[in-house]
């Protein structure tokens, strides 16, 4: 357990030193959530009734989802993974006593984590202080931002294997992009990532919800201020879990495959 | 003690002639070729011996190597390391080994060298005392000191091969293997590695099985010689046993090659 909370911490201390990165990564995120809540405004203004969110929940939604985007965009692959498989830089660390998926999970969730940690709180910060119903407002009681934490963990941890999934295909294939280009549009789209779930029709809203995608960012967002029921977010909760399980098991299973096939070209 | 009986590996390669118009057709039908990079390879080298790995360019030297060290699964044959299959027991096996590839880094670019070194020390579970005495020695030996707070990525080739080499000790391995270690070493970096290596093998018994093109390298280190071409195993013996008289240890390889017709 030792060896890979030592990746972990590596990865991590290493994420944290790339200060421009983040402050570009600030601004963008920021002029991102402005444009998106100026969007939202214009549709309200024609009929509030017809949305299933209020205003102000899905301004928070949208200002959250950029506060912890590092933890959730599916496009943040981590290159450096790819790139060992390409470049076989990977032979090394077959070379090592760890287990390959394990070593590459802690660092995936270092590196959003490290990133997350820069960019997060400036953001936040900069939406509490904007006038409602614009901004980002406080959680709906205490109980539910426990709550949101347990989920952004799952959340998190979902995002990551789910990405590793990804990653460990890249073992079959000579380039990983197109496997990539796919699979990240298709999480961006299904997990509220464009627009929260709540906003589609509820029949396909019905079969998003149990997709994996659900899984990532749109329970955690949707529960900080409370829109969902208890029974939804028993649902919810569950199917992190499961999804959890599921792509975990999944991934290790094909990485021990795929490390079977391997074959380490060249000098 | 390291044996190898009867393996063979094979690799299919995707081949076709040059220009556009056979790219065209290699949509629809693809030439396939297969390589026999190793045909029934067997040896047995014992515990503390160094052996000189040779043999010209896609000879098989780096096949043999992966197959060692448990990253590449044969088609067939038996290998035993210490008493381990490398590629079934792969992590059991790599804790008592150590591996050089010359021509890719296993530090982490970005952090200074002791940081991956701290590392290595958490991923093999080295005991502190015996961390700090192998990286004093390595430092040492290998004149790392001023390095080591360097991030790797600015380090010149022979800086980072002399760090490349202690990372691989630090756990002290029983068997080393290293495949091209002085590539792009200057002269002095050189005698600094091969002396270094030496020290390693009469001190602690290290095993080195080392493949290279630099013949002093192996006329400096190794009192045993393999000679591997087209993916056969075509001499084993001792540097004497192939050196003539007067000949540089390069004219005496070279006519090997063209004896063999290799």
């Amino acid at each position: 357990m030792k060896k890979y909370f030592s990746f972990f911490r590596l990865r991590f201390s290493m994420g944290l030193q790339y200060r421009t990165a983040a402050l570009a990564g600030i601004v963008t995120q920021f002029t991102w959530g402005a444009m998106e809540v100026l969007a939202f405004r214009a549709f309200y203004e024609t009929d509030a009734n017809s949305f299933p969110m209020s205003l102000s929940a899905t301004c928070t939604y949208v200002w959250l989802q950029q506060a912890f985007l590092a933890l959730f965009a599916a496009w943040l692959m981590d290159n450096e993974l790819l790139e060992s498989i390409i470049n076989g830089n990977i032979a090394y660390e077959l070379c090592r006593p760890i287990h390959i998926y394990d070593m590459w999970f802690s660092k995936s969730i270092a590196n959003r984590l490290a990133k997350a940690l820069l960019r997060s709180f400036p953001i936040i910060f900069i939406a509490a202080c904007l006038p409602a119903p614009y901004g980002l407002s406080l959680p709906a009681d205490p109980g539910y931002f426990l709550l949101f934490l347990l989920t952004l963990v799952l959340g998190l941890a979902v995002t990551v294997s789910f990405c590793m999934l990804v990653h460990v295909l890249a073992f079959f294939t000579i380039s990983p992009r197109g496997l990539q280009m796919i699979f990240v549009s298709a999480a961006d789209f299904f997990a509220g990532g464009i627009i929260p779930l709540p906003f589609f029709p509820k029949k396909v809203q019905f079969f998003m919800e149990l997709l994996p995608f659900a899984s990532m960012q749109n329970v955690p967002l949707r529960v900080y201020s409370g829109s969902m029921t208890e029974a939804e977010l028993a649902k919810a909760l569950g199917l992190q879990i499961l999804w959890l399980l599921l792509l975990l098991a999944g991934g290790r299973k094909l990485c021990q495959y795929g490390e079977q096939k391997l074959t380490v070209q060249g000098g | 003690m390291i044996t190898m009986e009867h393996v063979c590996k094979s690799y299919r390669i995707a081949k076709r002639n040059a220009g556009f118009k056979e790219a065209c057709k290699a949509l629809f039908h693809r030439e396939q070729e297969e390589i026999q990079a190793l045909r029934d390879v067997s040896f047995t080298i014992q515990d503390g011996e160094m052996v000189g790995y040779i043999g010209p360019n896609g000879a098989g030297k780096s096949s043999t190597i992966k197959i060692l060290s448990g990253i590449l699964t044969p088609d067939s044959g038996q290998c035993l390391v210490n008493g381990l299959i490398p590629w079934k027991n792969r992590i059991r096996h790599v804790k008592e080994i150590g591996v050089v590839f010359g021509q890719r880094s296993q530090l982490w670019w970005d952090v200074p060298v002791i940081d991956s070194f701290l590392l290595l020390k958490d991923i093999y579970s080295i005991p502190d005392s015996v961390y700090r005495s192998n990286t004093d020695e390595l430092t040492e030996l290998l004149h790392l000191k001023e390095l080591l707070r360097t991030p790797a990525r600015q380090l010149s080739l022979g800086q980072r091969m002399r760090c490349e080499i202690a990372a691989s000790l630090l756990h002290s391995p029983k068997i080393l293997f290293l495949d091209e270690p002085t590539i792009g070493l200057d002269a002095v970096s050189k005698l600094a590695v091969r002396d270094f290596i030496r020290s390693q093998n009469q001190l602690h018994g290290t095993t080195v099985i080392l493949t290279t093109h630099d013949m002093q390298d192996i006329e400096a280190l190794t009192s045993r010689i393999l000679l591997i071409g087209r993916g056969e195993i075509l001499l084993d013996g001792t540097l004497e046993d192939i050196k003539r008289g007067g000949q540089t240890i390069d004219e005496t390889i070279a006519q090997l090659y063209q004896e063999y017709e290799i």
